[in-house]
């Protein structure tokens, strides 16, 4: 199995070269091409589910090759638990987004794939680094071809949106090269293993700790650092709405995992209130605020954040459970539902971005007051608007539930009071989805409009219907899921209660 | 007990809605009908097999996994199975009132454009409420209490171009998810004491939980058992329609005649009265919990009622029956009296599906007009239909020998027997509920099938929110047979059911170990000491309280109804201030529309605009000057268009670069 996890990083980005060379007179072998290579990737990352070995939480399908002898820096990859599912879920979305764009994208189409594939093989590499300057590398490399998508295929106010999605996530990751850098400094390479077994004093953890909770905050996004996200899936052409929400945010998510917890847990110990806090603001502010939203992308955008504050709640919650316990009962719980969360959440949401594409095709409007009825002319399409909505709402049987139960079970091991708060987020979700869903889905014909639309077409129903399946397969039988995740899980807590402070 | 044969009743009913569902074209009407009533004829042969294993061949009870759903944090949660007799009686009474409903719709229907889609949900809600019933642990019995809910969902706005459904459907969803809200906290709560969501588990900690103090503060504590049966009574409050959480009910009624019958009376709306006696191991430890549930139950029971007095529309007022019966039912478990609460649960679930359908066929028969003012004297017309309606009404109402007399009296000498804290406000609440449900009840059959026929000279008002058949004057007709032998077939249970089962399930401990009472809170053991027969205990009846009471009220409907009309609009304006706070539903609906969800919208939008907006963005990002200038600098250079080749370039420059260390090492 070696070289595969190059193989998936590097593969979609030389497709991506190619198609953009090919240019757009030559789109018709572009787009095949483009398609073949991201099915090949996926295709890539099935034998590494298949040989996983989930009873360790080592990484696995390791390379390692010195990259920048000067710094140490080495082209190591692996993947453990906690990256190979969010591995597999980037080489999955990425098919649904180019056949979604097929013949949608009429200005610069081959730039346009091809943005996409490059940014599926940095996308993999971020989560498939052990290094962290490499991963540094991937990271900010990433924001560029998302930095194009928004700013070349986007809405009007696609350059407002562009700089302050730019500025934000830029801003955020210079402190964390500042903790990189300084951590280097300290361990003598650049590798994550290295860092996470460095003692580090209260202090420098706390520093550090800071540094990298802005990266990942903003990515997330919490509340207060989320504006940006409305403003840039608003802007943004549907797939590169499809893959913020279903892979960028992760990273967040993914770096509080990676980073934070094992390599700073004396701080996060310290500093965990002010993440569970600002995670449940997330929850029940945003909740409010999606519910009065008249755009159809920024509704979904603030639903967004206020499912991810499930993510950082249940990766946050292990302290408050030894604290209120005395055990770590329900820690690797609040984490499993963190990850599955994550999961789910890219699948849902990158599903309604792709429903509200279709509507967005045909009407060329995002607003809901232009909508109505849409379930007469298209039963089809209503029939998946619906199934993907009630998935956001945490319906049992669907993703959007698995995650969220572990985390307010988890979370109630915590304090009630957590799990009270992370559970209005039934009331709430079930408000602003099912709202959108009264509004724009059901109801008479709405206007000639909505009268003249026609139902998807097959490959509007491919990308959805598959969509759809692994939606509920999750929530049917998460089992195999949170078997891959397990023993890093473990190892994770394990190191997110150990003690750094040099004696 | 065979798991094969137990998956089977659960997933025929799933695989009949997927076929109806997704492959309904292919299969057309007939075969969409075809699929899905045999898989729930066959669910409900084989569960009756299951009743006969566990009643009468004393096969012990089923309690194992089907398939591991997850482990996580070596937590194990399983979709699984408790088979008992507590799930087998629900077993039964779901399929056999799913069964008939599925026939029904065949005659009611059958012009309706979303035929097949119809036997799809039917037949998804079957396999849900299948899955609730049978759970051996919480995870599973929340997945078949949301997915009830969400069929509910899609069956309320079943006429999804009626503005009225799709508003009633979405307020169901979430009043139902404010009680799932209180339901998924108690659920945690019983993790965060047994680190499982297995029921034996929780049963068997529920000694143990009864001394614990859950910390909510650094220095105050409540009892854990308190607070988790109370949650998990929310949930219940929600899906059982429990005051302040019933307003969903009654709206509920804009969707088909045959899903009132079946979800908003039968089964769906009776899974909090199942989870609570399923609980029974939980709540018999917290006395403070019971109290609660019997004063919102007595509550629900006598003053839910009242409101059916004043309703015009014949499903409104059966839905306000169901309102006050739910609360009987929570009442019973109140008291300790499991057994009643699940004995009149069944009782109802025929009679007033019977009701339900009944009033369809009624509606079918005067071309879909609902209203009672514009009925009157159908019975001449509709003989199976009248007949019928006057068996469930007289069950309904507590009548002697009829199943409802036995359900019914029992809870009200449970309540009368008990001394809990509360008991005396109930009692005199189901007391005087026994004079309401007649009187709505007679009122409603008097207005229907007798006096004048309204039906003739009121076709200047009608009107048909279908807007077909809207043409002469209305000639009313008895329904086909496919719609008048359900009602035959649900009319003789509700006649007999309780004379042949009070003994066994009330007194003989049917029931056996799946229902748990404590010896001092056992209330229908006390009364169990004069049980003799059924016959003796119904010419007992004719002695006390309630059937006086029945019968006054059956008397004031007629008089006030039948012989003298004119009376009720005297007694309408004498009374004006009450006549007004019923109409007015006592102003729940007004309070959450008006109050409630302005205080939301408000809040949500002053969190954004006044949070996001202009605190958050206006402040922190774009606030000073400095940055503001910056900002335009780089949209200037970014807006001449280089930028983007420039950093395409730069990107692929960096790869190409890594690429080379690659290849050079």
């Amino acid at each position: 199995m070696q070289g595969f996890l190059s193989f998936l990083i590097w593969l979609p980005i030389a497709a991506g070269i190619v198609v953009l060379v090919l240019g757009d007179r030559h789109i018709g072998a572009g787009r095949w091409i483009a398609l073949v290579a991201s099915i090949v990737t996926l295709l890539i990352s099935l034998p590494l589910l298949a040989h996983f070995n989930s009873g360790t939480p080592d990484f696995q399908f390791v390379e390692n090759l010195p990259w920048i002898a000067r710094f140490h820096a080495n082209y190591a990859l692996g993947v453990d638990g906690i990256s190979l599912p969010l591995v597999v879920l980037t080489a999955f979305i990425t098919i649904p987004v180019i056949v979604a764009a097929w013949t949608v994208i009429e200005a610069r189409p081959a730039q346009y794939f091809a943005a996409f594939l490059i940014m599926e093989g940095l996308m993999i590499g971020v989560f498939s680094s052990t290094d962290a300057l490499l991963f540094y590398f991937f990271w900010e490399a990433m924001l560029i071809p998302m930095f194009l998508i928004i700013g070349i295929w986007g809405g009007p106010r696609r350059v407002y949106a562009t700089i302050k999605f730019f500025l934000y996530t830029f801003l955020g990751s210079v402190f964390m090269l500042v903790a990189l850098i300084y951590m280097y400094v300290k361990a003598g390479d650049y590798s994550i293993a290295s860092f996470q077994a460095l003692p580090l004093t209260l202090v420098e953890q706390r520093w550090i700790f800071i540094a990298f909770f802005l990266a990942f905050a903003v990515k997330v996004p919490m509340w207060p650092v989320h504006t940006w996200l409305p403003d840039a899936h608003v802007e943004a052409p549907t797939g590169g709405s499809v893959i913020l929400a279903a892979i960028m945010l992760k990273m967040g998510g993914y770096g509080f995992l990676r980073f934070n917890l094992p390599i700073t847990p004396d701080a996060s110990r310290q500093l965990d209130l002010i993440i569970i806090a600002l995670s449940l603001i997330a929850v029940v502010y945003i909740g409010f605020v999606a519910l009065v939203q008249q755009d159809m992308k920024k509704l979904i955008a603030y639903s967004s954040i206020a499912h991810m504050g499930f993510v950082t709640l249940g990766a946050f919650i292990v302290y408050q459970i030894v604290r209120s316990t005395g055990g770590l009962q329900g820690a690797g719980m609040g984490l499993d539902g963190a990850m599955v969360q994550m999961i789910s959440h890219g699948l849902v949401s990158g599903a309604l971005f792709l429903c509200v594409g279709v509507l967005y095709d045909r009407m060329h409007s995002r607003q809901i007051a232009d909508y109505g009825g849409v379930i007469n002319t298209m039963p089809i399409f209503a029939a998946f608007m619906v199934l993907f909505a009630l998935a956001n709402t945490g319906l049992p049987g669907t993703s959007g539930f698995v995650g969220e139960f572990l985390v307010i079970l988890a979370s109630f091991k915590a304090s009630f009071w957590y799990s009270l708060l992370a559970a209005t987020t039934l009331i709430l979700g079930a408000a602003y989805t099912l709202w959108l869903v009264k509004r724009v889905v059901f109801g008479p014909v709405g206007n000639s409009k909505v009268a003249a639309l026609t139902d998807l077409n097959g490959r509007e129903f491919g990308v959805l219907a598959v969509l759809a399946v692994a939606v509920l397969l999750v929530g049917i039988w998460p089992a195999p899921l949170l078997k891959i995740m397990q023993p890093t899980i473990h190892h994770l807590v394990d190191q997110a209660v150990a003690s750094k402070i040099p004696l | 007990m065979n798991l094969t044969l137990l998956v089977l009743i659960a997933v025929l009913p799933l695989v009949g809605a997927i076929l109806a569902g997704l492959f309904g074209r292919v299969i057309g009407r007939a075969g969409a009908h075809t699929v899905t009533i045999l898989a729930v004829a066959t669910s409900f042969v084989l569960s009756l097999h299951v009743l006969k294993q566990i009643y009468l061949d004393g096969v012990p009870a089923f309690d194992g996994p089907v398939y591991s759903w997850l482990i996580s944090d070596g937590v194990k949660m399983d979709v699984g199975f408790l088979i008992d007799r507590l799930s087998t009686l629900m077993m039964v009474v779901v399929t056999f009132v799913s069964l008939c409903v599925h026939v029904y719709t065949i005659g009611y229907m059958s012009d309706d454009p979303g035929y097949t889609r119809f036997f799809s949900y039917i037949s998804l809600f079957t396999f849900s409420m299948l899955m609730l019933v049978m759970s051996n642990n919480f995870m599973q019995l929340f997945f078949g209490w949301e997915a009830v809910g969400v069929v509910s969902y899609l069956l309320i706005g079943f006429w999804y171009t009626r503005p009225t459904a799709i508003f009633a459907n979405y307020k169901a969803f979430l009043v139902n998810r404010v009680g799932d809200f209180g339901f998924v906290l108690g659920i945690a709560g019983v993790f965060y004491y047994t680190n499982s969501v297995g029921y034996a588990e929780a049963f068997a900690a529920a000694p143990k939980l009864a001394h614990a103090m859950l910390p909510l503060t650094s220095n105050t504590s409540v009892e854990a058992i308190t607070l988790i049966c109370i949650c998990l009574f929310i949930g219940a409050m929600g899906k059982s329609a429990q005051v302040p959480l019933h307003v969903w009910l009654p709206d509920s009624m804009e969707g088909p005649t045959p899903i009132s019958a079946l979800i908003h009376a039968a089964t769906m709306v009776t899974a909090g009265i199942f989870m609570v006696a399923r609980m029974s191991p939980l709540f018999e430890q917290s006395e403070t919990a019971l109290s609660f549930v019997l004063i919102i139950g007595a509550t629900t029971a006598f003053f839910m009622g009242l409101l059916g007095i004043v309703n015009n529309d014949i499903k409104r007022v059966i839905a306000y029956s169901t309102l006050s019966q739910l609360g009987y039912m929570v009442t019973a478990l109140g008291v300790s009296a499991y057994s009643a609460g699940m004995f009149h649960l069944t009782t109802h679930a025929f009679f007033k599906a019977l009701l339900f359908l009944a009033a369809g066929s009624v509606i079918i028969g005067m071309h879909h007009e609902q209203d009672m003012r514009k009925m009157g004297g159908l019975a001449k017309y509709m003989p199976i239909t009248a007949i019928t309606s006057w068996i469930g009404a007289l069950a309904l109402i507590g009548t002697p020998f009829f199943s409802g007399f036995y359900s019914k009296d029992t809870i009200i000498e449970a309540v009368g027997e008990s001394h809990r804290w509360g008991a005396t406000y109930a009692y005199w609440c189901v007391l005087g509920g026994v004079f309401v449900t007649a009187l709505y009840t007679f009122r409603m059959i008097f207005m229907t099938f007798h006096g004048p026929e309204r039906f003739r000279h009121a076709d200047e008002a009608h009107s048909s929110s279908h807007g077909h058949d809207d043409h002469g004057p209305i000639e009313p007709h008895e329904s086909p047979l496919v719609v008048t032998g359900p009602l035959i077939a649900l009319a003789i249970p509700s006649v007999v059911i309780g004379a042949l089962t009070a003994g066994p399930i009330l007194f003989g401990g049917y029931f056996g170990d799946s229902i748990r009472v404590l010896e001092n809170n056992d209330v229908l053991a006390e009364l169990g000491k004069d049980f003799q027969s059924p016959v003796q205990m119904a010419l007992h009846g004719f002695a006390g309280a309630p059937f006086w009471l029945a019968a006054a009220g059956v008397l004031t409907a007629w008089l006030f109804f039948l012989y003298r009309p004119q009376w009720a609009d005297v007694a309408a304006r004498k009374l004006a201030p009450i006549r007004n706070l019923l109409l007015n539903k006592y102003y729940f609906d007004w309070f959450n529309e008006k109050v409630l969800s302005t205080l939301a919208r408000g809040l949500g939008f002053t969190l954004w605009k006044g949070g996001d907006q202009v605190l958050i963005d206006g402040v922190l990002v774009n606030g000073s000057a400095a940055t503001i200038s910056w900002f335009g600098s780089i949209v200037r250079r970014v807006q001449n268009g280089y930028l983007y080749a420039y950093a395409f370039w730069m990107v692929i420059g960096l790869a190409v670069m890594l690429g080379w260390f690659l290849v050079r090492s």
